[in-house]
């Protein structure tokens, strides 16, 4: 009895400690006050003007349109890397690997500015297009690495089996492959997604023209005292993640629960 | 299964995405049908330093579309200019930094008989030392530094910069975590100018800075504010605009500007030497000077405005208030930083050894 209970409050505090920061930015973000420190009353007025604002609403918009394409064309791009680099011999892997992990290991300000130089010495516009580039760019190591796992678990004999029984290579590739496959291609694409919404030193080297995600908005503000807008957005970014994962969840038991039957 | 999750997952996020920012999507198009008979003018400003309604209105009222971008130092700025992978055609630099682009030639001139509401700014920010002639820029917000305190904790008057060395305020002094603001203050503290190119006047600063160390509660950036509305600290090095705000929410806060004297700071708009576009350049900071919307722009950021009239369309108390709005008398001991040029790494050397005491 003691032990569990010393268990729960362990789980309890560590959960604390976690959420704690959450927690006040979402209480905050219904403060009627600029103040960070005084709780004046409760409001939504930070909500209606986060929705009137259309610098953040640009901001967020690129944002997630630049995760989601750059999350999903990593992914493709990643998963077609791991397969040809599961596949190379022994010592060839070895040095792709390691050239995998540069980027990885790599400061993002090196690869922010070194990206920019690039992009100014090829006379692309700094804009739209760079950074989406450049997000791809530091999301394909990851997705690289998120797959790789999967391969070295796969049964070749299975897709062997397939080509055996008549499936084209194609076929087989979408109908034995893939699946298998599949935890870790969502797990890469997740995180290339969360990297990507993330990002803050290599989309400000990288982006102009109007161009600008979140974390660009939210740290220029900086000087002029972050806007309570900020939490409000905050509160509804963690919301949706949380509804998501719970739909998520709910899906698998479901799963679960049927596999069972 | 796994697979019906990952497309849920994204088609949740793409709804969201759409759902959230409709209005900037549905713009973004209008525009990109337009791209090739409407005019664009880029704008890099201060995160957060402009009236909500204000580009919109200069749109409308143009037909030029506006890509706005933010950041938050005059260093990021400058870096990305310099690097020449942007195409900015107005910038809103601070002083110094305006001396340190003219010096570098990556400003163009402004032709002033376009800014037909430049009379209306006031002639104590012209023929500043950054710009002397006003060819290069056109001032936008200025504030000064000051000692913000708390009326209740603090008995004496505050009057000058060495009441920061007061032990009775031990760990409740909140000093600027900014290089060059708060070695001027020891500088001033000193009777020292705060741009000296003198080794042994920093030196003594230095020595004045990290005396000062124990009595510090902590070296702090924007959270300044809410540290002194909090009463977590009974003196603090701020910035005017943030005094403004900050005597809004707890009436029990004064801000001084001591007699030693101080940092005056403008915020101006300026032409980048690359910009392309020139005359909508021009025709943007013509409009950013027009009575009606430099109100709207010191309502919204809650800074001082460089304009005569815009100043009086606010509250007396505002207009009154001399944290927002000094004297010039005070002002006349208060001092623009200069661009050190080479001898800014004096600074940070010096800054690097107060830190690290």
């Amino acid at each position: 009895m003691v032990r569990n209970a010393i268990n729960r409050l362990y789980l309890f505090i560590i959960f604390l400690f976690l959420y704690a920061p959450i927690i006040v930015l979402i209480i905050f973000s219904f403060n009627d006050s600029k103040s960070r420190s005084h709780w004046n009353g409760f409001t939504l007025k930070w909500y209606i003007e986060l929705f009137q604002d259309p610098i953040i609403k640009k901001a967020l918009f690129y944002t997630i349109t630049i995760a989601i394409l750059s999350s999903l064309i990593a992914t493709v791009v990643g998963t077609i890397a791991a397969i040809g680099i599961h596949n190379m011999n022994d010592w060839k892997k070895t040095v792709i690997l390691n050239i995998n992990y540069l980027p990885i290991l790599n400061p993002d300000i090196v690869t922010g500015v070194s990206l920019m130089i690039l992009f100014i010495f090829a006379r692309i516009r700094l804009g739209f297009l760079t950074m989406l580039l450049s997000h791809i760019v530091f999301n394909i190591p990851y997705v690289i690495l998120s797959v790789l796992p999967k391969l070295r678990q796969l049964n070749k004999h299975l897709y062997e089996a397939a080509l055996d029984l008549g499936a084209t290579p194609v076929y087989a590739f979408f109908k034995v492959m893939l699946p298998e496959l599949m935890p870790g291609i969502i797990t890469g694409a997740l995180l290339a997604f969360t990297l990507s919404v993330d990002d803050f030193v290599i989309s400000f080297f990288n982006t102009s023209s109007g161009v600008t995600n979140l974390s660009i908005t939210i740290f220029s503000m900086a000087r002029i005292g972050i806007n309570p807008k900020i939490n409000a957005l905050s509160t509804l970014m963690f919301l949706t993640v949380l509804i998501l994962l719970f739909i998520v969840n709910i899906r698998t038991s479901k799963d679960i629960k049927e596999e069972k039957l | 299964m796994k697979k019906m999750k990952f497309l849920i997952f994204l088609s949740a996020l793409l709804i969201i995405a759409t759902a959230l920012s409709g209005c900037s999507a549905s713009s973004e198009n209008a525009y990109g049908k337009n791209s090739s008979d409407k005019k664009v003018l880029n704008v890099y400003n201060w995160g957060d330093y402009i009236g909500e309604d204000v580009i919109a209105a200069f749109e409308e009222q143009y037909g030029i579309k506006v890509n706005y971008d933010t950041f938050a130092t005059n260093e990021d700025m400058y870096v990305k200019i310099k690097s020449g992978g942007s195409n900015y055609d107005v910038i809103f630099p601070s002083d110094y930094m305006i001396e340190k682009m003219i010096n570098e030639n990556m400003l163009q001139k402004i032709d002033i008989t376009n800014i037909t509401n430049y009379d209306l700014i006031d002639d104590q920010f012209k023929n500043l030392d950054y710009d002397p002639n006003n060819e290069y820029s056109v001032p936008y917000m200025w504030g000064t530094v000051g000692i913000l305190y708390n009326k209740t904790m603090v008995d004496e008057p505050v009057d000058s910069w060495d009441i920061l060395w007061d032990e009775k305020y031990a760990n409740q002094i909140l000093m600027l975590d900014s290089l060059r603001d708060s070695i001027a203050v020891a500088l001033r503290k000193q009777g020292y100018s705060i741009n000296t190119r003198d080794l042994n006047e920093l030196e003594e600063a230095k020595q004045a800075l990290i005396e000062q160390k124990p009595l510090v509660l902590a070296y702090v950036g924007d959270e300044v504010k809410d540290k002194m509305v909090g009463g977590e600290a009974a003196l603090a090095v701020v910035w005017s605009g943030e005094a403004v705000a900050a005597k809004r929410e707890n009436p029990d806060l004064e801000y001084a500007i001591p007699k030693e004297g101080s940092n005056l700071w403008v915020d101006a708009m300026a032409i980048p030497a690359s910009s392309q576009n020139k005359e909508a350049a021009e025709l943007f900071i013509n409009f950013m000077c027009e009575t009606e919307i430099a109100f709207q722009n010191a309502d919204y950021i809650g800074y001082s405005t460089a304009h005569k009239e815009a100043k009086y369309l606010f509250p007396e108390e505002i207009i009154n208030d001399k944290a927002a709005y000094p004297l010039l008398e005070e002002l006349d001991s208060c001092v623009i930083f200069k661009d050190l040029g080479d001898f800014t790494k004096e600074y940070d050397r010096i800054w690097t050894e107060i830190m690290a005491q």
